[in-house]
């Protein structure tokens, strides 16, 4: 057996933690990728770009962010701690908050261009054939976005499960609890033990192929990521 | 005419101001008539409630949809109509059974006027309900597309240039579909256009609209007629006419047709098969109507009406008069040279004598 059980423990974190970011993210983007669509705000900018940082900061610097948040004199360590959940810095909680920050673009914006391709016309076709606003989105919307969010979900699953700058400054290196295939790689590395690293970093390489594949694939020939 | 459809809408746009008094009938086909950008697609948003006027009053055969002055606006879901864009905008993702189905399965059973039955075969789609709306064609799509509408059973029915976007083969393909509407349904019918021949064809009262503003309204006969409207000054400009058939010469092929009014007239028209009793719609156009002092001698010309000349107006094209005339109560135009008019000594009140040169059955 080439992967021994620190190895296996990683995948099945790193799916856990991939699965669960992905979850959070389409309840969570959905609305934001909505309004982005569709608002003529002049908080559309800020916010979309708000949305897009993590597409060009470097890992080490959302890290710092999330980690001085999360940690005991942080916003949000306050509040974790306030309501009796203690601190989610190290903690595989702490590691989703980081992973839904940092795979936040990747399924907001294919989501707000399948919004945005949708147009204007079938919600007022649905209006005028008695759908309330919840109505169309429900029944309209979410199936002519399709496959704007079959897009989103593996870009973001596949996202969170190449992080790994994110998860050294907030996770830590924990076994089981932090530790994900990426930095389980880099302790391989680190500890000389490369035949075992490719194992991982196989797996990893051939993952990300057949996903990009189905992705390419799926599109026949569409431009853009809707 | 008891107005059953009242709309005021008053709309600022960058480029485009609305100020409309609508009052429409509240039976038949009503026409916004008007080149792009006079306002007809925006009326008809406002009375949808796609679009929010900024000083409205929408009132629907005694419904108020909107009343901007207390704050009243009923949501485009809530209101009873029926839209049919100009493209047919079907839901891509549900079959044609499934789109007929959206704004049918939305009311409360009670309140369904027309089965589905009934809507599939009055636009001829029942073949059609288990395709998807990327297999049809543009007018099989636009027929879904009224069909659809129609089974939301709405109290108003509202259609944005359905035509427009279909080639003149498809347009014959439709109109009679709509003209079967017109017939059979009893739902008061706003459509917009921008085609003087649907509109001569469906519309029993026109409403002419020019940069925002309503020029005319009135019953389609006497609007036509009216010479102070540009409608007076093209080409095309004519009268449009319903008579009733009366009789039939089997031996000459001809029919004969009975004009409202008082005492009707009679025109007799050339054609291989009209049922008697049936009501046809006429164009006259003012170009096919020439003026003679009595009708003596005789003449090729079959139809030749006594008339009394209500109102002189000079063509833009100088040479020519527009002359509107009044045949026991059916209005006609006539377009005649300003030469002819002189050597007639034309003016209102003069009894003279039409000889109408051809008459185009519409529909």
């Amino acid at each position: 057996m080439p992967l021994d059980a620190s190895d296996l423990g990683a995948i099945w974190l790193t799916i856990k933690l991939a699965s669960l970011t992905t979850a959070i993210l389409l309840v969570l983007g959905t609305p934001i990728a909505w309004w982005l669509a569709r608002t003529r705000s002049w908080l559309r900018g800020p916010i979309g770009a708000v949305v897009a940082l993590p597409l060009v900061l470097p890992p080490t610097v959302i890290g710092f962010y999330l980690l001085l948040a999360l940690g005991p004199h942080g916003w949000i360590g306050q509040a974790t701690q306030a309501l009796g959940l203690g601190s989610v810095v190290f903690s595989f909680s702490g590691l989703v908050i980081g992973s839904v920050v940092y795979s936040m673009p990747f399924v907001v914006q294919p989501l707000q261009n399948a919004f945005g391709a949708i147009g204007q016309r079938p919600l007022e076709v649905a209006a005028t054939l008695r759908a309330s606003p919840w109505d169309t989105f429900v029944n309209v919307v979410l199936p002519l976005a399709r496959p704007g969010f079959i897009t989103a979900s593996i870009l973001g699953f596949a996202h969170t499960v190449g992080e790994f700058g994110v998860v050294l400054m907030i996770g830590g290196n924990i076994p089981d609890k932090t530790r994900v295939v990426s930095v389980q790689i880099f302790d391989h590395v680190e500890a000389m033990e490369y035949s075992q690293a490719h194992w991982l970093a196989g797996a990893m390489l051939v993952f990300s192929f057949l996903v990009l594949l189905m992705l390419y694939a799926g599109r026949r020939g569409k431009p853009g990521w809707s | 005419m008891s107005a059953s459809i009242k709309a005021r809408l008053k709309l600022a746009r960058d480029d485009f101001t609305l100020d409309v008094d609508l009052k429409l009938p509240g039976r038949g086909i009503s026409a916004l008539f008007g080149h792009s950008g006079s306002g007809k697609t925006s009326c008809l948003r406002c009375l949808a409630g796609l679009e929010r006027a900024a000083s409205a009053y929408i009132e629907i055969n005694g419904e108020v949809w909107e009343d901007s002055s207390r704050g009243r606006f009923i949501p485009p879901h809530q209101r009873p109509v029926g839209y049919v864009f100009q493209e047919a905008s079907l839901f891509p993702h549900l079959s044609v059974q499934g789109n007929l189905e959206f704004g049918w399965r939305r009311i409360a059973p009670q309140a369904r006027k027309i089965s589905q039955e009934q809507a599939c075969q009055l636009l001829g789609i029942s073949h059609l309900l288990a395709r998807k709306p990327a297999t049809l064609s543009g007018g099989e799509a636009q027929r879904v597309g009224i069909a659809r509408a129609l089974l939301s059973s709405p109290r108003l029915l509202l259609m944005d240039e359905p035509l427009a976007a279909l080639d003149s083969a498809r347009k014959r393909e439709i109109l009679p579909y709509l003209e079967r509407l017109h017939n059979e349904l009893d739902i008061p019918l706003i459509y917009v256009s921008h085609a003087q021949d649907e509109v001569a064809r469906l519309a029993d009262h026109l409403v002419l609209l020019e940069q925002g503003k309503a020029l005319a309204s009135g019953p389609i006969g006497e609007t036509l007629a009216r010479l102070d409207l540009p409608l007076a000054q093209g080409e095309d400009a004519g009268v449009v006419l319903e008579g009733v058939v009366v009789g039939h010469d089997p031996h000459y092929g001809l029919f004969d047709l009975r004009l409202p009014g008082a005492d009707g007239q009679l025109l007799r028209i050339a054609h291989p098969a009209l049922q008697v009793g049936s009501t046809l719609r006429l164009k006259v156009q003012a170009r096919d109507v020439s003026l003679a002092l009595a009708a003596q001698g005789a003449s090729s010309i079959l139809n030749r009406l006594p008339v009394r000349v209500r109102e002189c107006h000079p063509a833009e094209n100088p040479a020519h008069v527009l002359i509107s005339l009044d045949a026991s109560g059916t209005a006609l135009l006539a377009r005649i040279t300003r030469y002819s008019a002189d050597q007639l000594d034309v003016r209102p009140g003069q009894l003279l004598c039409a000889q109408i040169k051809s008459v185009a059955l519409l529909g």
